[in-house]
């Protein structure tokens, strides 16, 4: 392969790629967070999350402060007003933070501030000098480089004074920056504004919008960096996700597309398969799409593919969404493939939940997470067609292409199925996926003679030479065959009917090869009885031929008497005596008179 | 900690527990100050002795500021008698001080007299 060209140094920073701005920045340690916001938030400066309640702004929080205090070392404050602390230690607990731990270690102060408003009488002048104090105190008491307050709206429940309150609120954040605190405080969302207060008129260096949305009764929560000062910066919304191991946000708009691509090539797991694909197989890293009609062996490729995987001794990840992992073992069991023997050993992780168990982009928050814990060279999704149940297709087609690049750019190979409705056009996917892939294969039943058959066909693989023959699709216990089909007197068959005029090409060639042999024998023996003939002809020739030479042979003697006969004659005519021929000339003279 | 405990609250009359009171304040700010000096003012005309006064700074002490979760500077809390009351702000109304220490139905007639002492701290200032 030629060198090709460096790519170009400009950049557009459309996933808020780390600017070389000087703006320092204090790191999340949140999935996703840190790439959308170029490194994290503004280092020694306040950061508004705000958003609707159960929005996530809390979990955003306290993960920014444990995260901190545990990877970077930098020990933060709690200043909670809605929960105690330990209300809220048993809520990050379930994300795997130990907050107790974290307080031990002086790494963490927790001071909850609450304010019951029926316990207060208000009288004349007064500030929030208090609030100051405490914070002054814990601050100092770990040396904290990063606060959180959740939430400053409680204030506005607990005083009446508003007035005093804005002033305080003011002052609270000149305060943080003064103190050159990372803070992030949340609040609640207003109708209208961004936050209920208006708090964003203070800071105004980083605003970040959480949301929860529901759709067709599933619910999605988004993020967006509405505002950050100084930095360039994703503007879209990110869907994140809560789970046992914190937030993850994750990046939707597709990386570029220059991912390095692999001349290597890996077996299918179905070598009748792998010699219709040039021999060989797929290739490393590129992505493979299986659809066909119910039944027509879309599973069974797939889980032969991931065993075959295993066997080569990388690592597969199967994500099923229509059959539980049991079921699909116990099914691939029949047909020889021992699924559950490599998930024993780990070089498989099969995973199966439901589609509508969440909204499109939790799928792939989810499967992007998997894939980050199981590190596969291999994953299946099987069938990306239920997707579509849960979701608007546009959705699931820009979910399925980030989810497309996201393993190309790791070098992963996948393979999907997809499912094609009877009655549909074969060639069709419906969400129009299979332009992102590079390999089609196609499964479709064929009806013939009361009987139905499994087909199957290479629609394209992209850089390779492949077969355009329609095989059947042969299942066993041994495993998987790809018969070449039945293709003769204008005719495909399938199946039985195959197997039948199979059988009676068979018979014919037997009673062809007979009459043959036959042929062959009288053959033999006219050519016997023509040689016979022949010799005997010979003999004849031969016998003639002897003939004629004894009748030339005695011409030849009778003509050389005559001659010295001759002889004789003209010696005795002209007197020159011969005796030993005279009295053979007298002889001879004398005979014929 | 500048703690001034009124001695008078032994002398309790009527068999009612004396009130617990504790000012927090930040400092010798004005505001602060004329906190103190009202309620000194108040506990003089309304308590008889009835009490006890505690005045924490809470520059001193930082770390007391959580126990009464205290936000407001100054803010005058009652322990006791329960329920816990807190007053916030330099306690130059009296009436409304009165009404948080829930003895506005109890003293009737120094009502006047405070309403009076309230307007002449308010002129002070």
């Amino acid at each position: 392969m030629s060198k090709r060209p460096k790519p170009l140094e400009y950049e557009i920073p459309l996933n808020g790629e780390p600017s070389n701005g000087s703006l320092a920045k204090a790191p999340t340690g949140i999935v996703g967070l840190d790439e959308i916001s170029g490194g994290g938030f503004p280092r020694g400066r306040t950061t508004i999350v705000c958003g609707g309640p159960g929005c996530g702004k809390t979990m955003l929080g306290m993960e920014f402060l444990a995260r901190g205090a545990q990877q970077f070392n930098e020990p933060g404050v709690l200043i909670a007003f809605e929960e105690t602390p330990e209300e809220l230690g048993a809520n990050v607990a379930s994300l795997g933070f130990d907050l107790k731990k974290l307080v031990d270690q002086k790494k963490l102060y927790l001071d909850y501030v609450y304010m019951e408003p029926s316990e207060i009488q208000e009288t004349g002048d007064y500030d929030l000098e208090g609030l100051f104090i405490r914070l002054q105190h814990a601050v100092d008491s770990v040396g904290a480089k990063r606060i959180f307050l959740d939430t400053v709206d409680a204030l506005f429940s607990s005083f009446s004074n508003e007035a005093v309150l804005r002033a305080e609120l003011r002052r609270l954040f000149r305060w943080l920056k003064d103190h050159n605190l990372t803070a992030v405080i949340t609040a609640e969302k207003g109708e209208r504004t961004l936050t209920r207060h208006g708090l964003e008129e203070y800071v105004s260096d980083c605003v970040i919008l959480l949301d929860h949305r529901v759709r067709d009764q599933i619910s999605t929560r988004r993020l967006r960096i509405v505002k950050y000062r100084g930095t360039s910066h994703g503007a879209d919304e990110f869907p994140f996700l809560i789970d046992n191991t914190g937030i993850s946000v994750l990046p939707v708009t597709s990386s570029e597309m220059r991912y390095k691509v692999s001349n290597e090539r890996v077996s299918t797991g179905i070598p009748d398969l792998d010699e219709m694909l040039g021999g060989k197989g797929f290739y490393k890293g590129s992505s493979i799409l299986i659809s066909g009609t119910a039944g027509s062996g879309k599973t069974t490729m797939a889980a032969s593919f991931a065993e075959a995987a295993c066997r080569r001794g990388e690592r597969c990840l199967y994500i099923g969404f229509e059959e539980s992992v049991d079921q699909v073992v116990r099914n691939m069991k029949s047909l020889g493939l021992n699924l559950d023997e490599w998930a024993e050993k780990g070089m498989l992780v099969h995973e199966a939940w439901r589609p509508s168990q969440y909204g499109i982009e939790m799928h792939l928050v989810r499967i992007h997470k998997l894939i980050e814990a199981v590190k596969p060279q291999n994953v299946i999704v099987d069938p990306i067609t239920n997707l579509v149940t849960g979701s608007a297709q546009k959705e699931v087609y820009s979910m399925l292409m980030r989810m497309m690049d996201f393993l190309k750019g790791r070098n992963i190979t996948a393979l999907l199925t997809n499912l094609t409705n009877d009655g549909e056009a074969l060639e069709t996917t419906d969400i129009g996926i299979s332009s992102l892939t590079d390999t089609w294969i196609l499964c479709r039943d064929q009806e013939l003679n009361g009987e139905r058959n499994r087909c199957l066909y290479i629609l394209k693989s992209r850089g390779m030479a492949h077969s355009k023959q329609v095989r059947e699709f042969v299942l066993s216990r041994e495993g998987i065959r790809l018969v070449p089909p039945y293709i003769g007197a204008g005719v495909v068959l399938t199946g039985s009917s195959r197997v039948a005029q199979e059988a009676k090409e068979k018979a014919d060639a037997l009673v062809r090869s007979e009459e043959i042999e036959k042929k062959k024998a009288a053959l033999v023996r006219k050519r016997s009885a023509l040689e016979a003939q022949i010799q005997a002809l010979q003999m004849d020739f031969s016998a003639e031929e002897q003939e004629l030479d004894r009748i030339i042979k005695r011409q030849q003697a009778s003509e050389k008497q005559l001659e010295m006969e001759r002889d004789a004659m003209n010696r005795i005519r002209s007197g020159t005596p011969e005796p030993t021929t005279d009295s053979a000339f007298a002889k001879s003279a004398g005979d014929p008179k | 900690m500048k703690k001034t405990t009124a001695a008078n609250g032994k002398s309790a009359t009527n068999g009612q527990p004396a009130m617990k009171l504790r000012l927090y304040v930040a400092g010798q700010t004005p505001k602060s100050m004329a906190a103190l000096s009202n309620l000194k003012r108040i506990c003089a005309d309304h308590l008889n002795g009835k009490y006890e006064l505690e005045v924490i700074d809470l520059i001193k002490d930082p770390q007391l500021a959580q126990g009464d979760q205290i936000l407001a500077i100054p803010t005058l809390v009652r322990n006791l008698p329960v329920p816990i009351r807190k007053i916030i702000g330099d306690l130059s109304n009296v009436d409304s001080v009165l009404v948080g220490l829930d003895l506005r139905g109890a003293d009737r007639k120094s009502q006047k007299n405070s309403a009076a002492s309230g307007k002449a701290m308010g002129a002070g200032h």
